[in-house]
């Protein structure tokens, strides 16, 4: 069954038709490259997913339920986690830190509560080797690479039981090699069922990780097809206009 | 293992000298430690009892409001309103007393007016967007002139039936002969530096200061920790002027003039960073005693008061050079 459904959706704002009728579905373990030329739709469609906004037509379902989001926080409590594009870090803290900002864990009885470092830094720490990343919990992200700075920022989607994660551009400003990390990060998550959807332009990004890719035009659809079927040069000319539609 | 390879390589990385020869408040110690030897030999009148009984004494009231200010500063806002407030607590604590109500129900209003300033403050500033400075000059003003209009720009010594109890308060010396003032420093500098090192809310604050985006986007519930902190900065305020006003004896409407300068100095000089994200609890002790050691020690060496400004100004300047360093040294 698929982990998230849309059916119909769009979106506007005034007389601007952001998303205009879309109808996709997510399944588990599965990477999406959503792919499209800026203002084609690709971020009001996230933001949805996100709770950023609700949709003006049509409906959402996770796992054959229907969704309805009023805030960021909710979408969370479903298991919906966005890595947003500058990260969302704190340079002043540590890894754990940013990885728990939050959600922060506490030990002690009733108001007595104070911050309980030595678990936030084990789970951290095990977060991290989970994905075979370097990135030291106890470490400033000030300090830290680009590639590092995406672990952190992936590894605070693993701390719940995330279904979905949302990656709105996670390799647009880093070094090639931190490129290939990323990317491992994302297969990481894809192999322990989690879906991801990776909102790129960078086409052989999308060509090396995601199974699939869903291209948008102007608010509206124009594929959705197995990366095997398609290829670099098709996803162009969609992105572009120059194929219409498949 | 790679875990075997990285744990010495982080042993040594967060080693204890190092971690302490990185720190500006670690100079600033050093820095109060060597003035007060030099003094001692320089002068006969420094290492009195007397003396440094004034000292740890005239310390505290710039230390406590800078603990408050702390956690202003961490979240990367300011509040130029602390004098303004310091007085105007003061004063309704007085105008209050002297009316002949208790010494409690003094102390209740006066915290209660320091609270209700924080929390308007915060709101403009956490609500509606207004910039922390604009703010807080503008309730710079409004709270000195409330306490003008609250005592009729007279000066207050008498408290009524609490009269004594008042000055033991402020004046007094409960414990070992240390005053008063310097014991409910100790006391409020350890509750901030738990708050700030241990509980959630002092996470938060050290958050926001870092980059407040992201702590809106990690839900971090942002503009009602900003109310929060500058309700503590004039709740230090408050309580500074309660002591103060013991200690002294007699409030006038120009207590505290100034005297937000010499608190966000302190808390400069004692490694806060003004951009936000950075501050200690000792580092604002620290801060202030430098300051006071320094105004201090140019009374003994008889230079002309005058030249005050021109000191602690410097303090000031070097701090944040040390600073600048530091960080260039990083981004090379």
């Amino acid at each position: 069954m698929a982990v998230l459904e849309l059916t119909n959706i769009s979106r506007h704002f005034g007389a601007i038709q952001a998303v205009n009728d879309v109808s996709l579905s997510i399944e588990p373990g599965q990477v999406v490259g959503l792919m499209g030329d800026n203002g084609a739709g690709k971020s009001t469609l996230v933001k949805m997913i996100a709770g950023n906004f609700r949709p003006s037509h049509g409906t959402m379902h996770m796992d054959g339920k229907e969704l309805i989001l009023h805030k960021p926080a909710e979408a969370r409590q479903h298991g919906i986690e966005i890595v947003h594009q500058d990260l969302a870090l704190c340079n002043n803290l540590t890894a754990a830190a940013n990885v728990y900002l939050g959600r922060e864990l506490r030990r002690g009885v009733g108001p007595f509560r104070i911050l309980d470092y030595a678990s936030m830094y084990k789970r951290a720490g095990q977060l991290f080797a989970e994905l075979k990343s370097e990135t030291r919990p106890r470490d400033l992200v000030k300090q830290m690479s680009g590639g590092q700075r995406q672990a952190v920022a992936i590894a605070r989607t693993m701390l719940s039981q995330a279904k979905i994660v949302l990656m709105d551009e996670p390799t647009a400003a880093i070094s090639v090699r931190q490129v290939a990390e990323v990317l491992n990060l994302i297969r990481h998550l894809r192999d322990q069922g989690i879906a991801v959807v990776l909102i790129s332009h960078r086409m052989p990004d999308v060509f090396t990780v995601a199974d699939r890719v869903i291209v948008m035009r102007r608010g509206r659809k124009v594929a959705d097809k197995t990366i095997a079927s398609s290829s670099p040069e098709e996803v162009t000319g969609l992105i572009t206009g120059a194929i219409e539609q498949v | 293992m790679a875990l075997t390879i990285d744990q010495p390589i982080e042993h040594k990385r967060q080693s204890l000298p190092a971690r302490l020869f990185a720190s500006q408040t670690f100079w600033v110690v050093i820095s109060v430690i060597l003035a007060c030897v030099f003094l001692s030999f320089a002068t006969d009148a420094f290492a009195t009892s007397k003396n440094l009984y004034n000292i740890t004494r005239n310390i505290t009231f710039v230390a406590i409001i800078a603990l408050g200010m702390t956690f202003v500063i961490i979240t990367g806002g300011i509040d130029l309103s602390v004098g303004s407030v310091l007085c105007l607590s003061s004063m309704v604590l007085a105008v209050t007393m002297h009316a002949g109500y208790s010494i409690e129900a003094g102390i209740l209003a006066s915290i209660a007016t320091a609270l209700a300033i924080g929390a308007f403050n915060g709101i403009l500033i956490a609500y509606l967007g207004f910039p922390p400075f604009v703010v807080t000059l503008g309730m710079l003003s409004i709270a000195r002139s409330l306490a003008m209009v609250a005592s009729n720009n007279t000066v207050v010594f008498q408290f009524g039936p609490d009269h004594a109890k008042l000055l033991a308060l402020g004046g007094g010396a409960w414990v070992f002969g240390i005053a008063n003032p310097v014991l409910y420093m100790i006391l409020l500098a350890l509750i901030t530096g738990f708050i700030l090192r241990w509980t959630k809310f002092g996470r938060h604050i050290f958050a926001i200061g870092g980059n407040e985006h992201a702590a809106t986007l990690t839900g971090v519930p942002v503009r009602q920790i900003k109310v929060a902190v500058y309700m503590i900065s004039a709740l230090s305020a408050g309580i500074a002027g309660i002591i103060q006003t013991g200690w002294l004896g007699a409030v006038t409407t120009n207590l505290g003039t100034g005297m937000e300068l010499q608190v966000i100095a302190a808390t400069v000089i004692g490694g806060a960073n003004l951009a936000g994200g950075v501050g200690t609890a000792f580092g604002a002790i620290v801060g202030a005693a430098l300051i006071e050691v320094i105004r201090n020690s140019l009374g003994l060496l008889g230079i002309n008061a005058f030249w005050q400004g021109v000191f602690i100004g410097g303090a000031i300047l070097l701090a944040v050079l040390f600073d600048r360093i530091r960080n260039f040294r990083r981004s090379d």
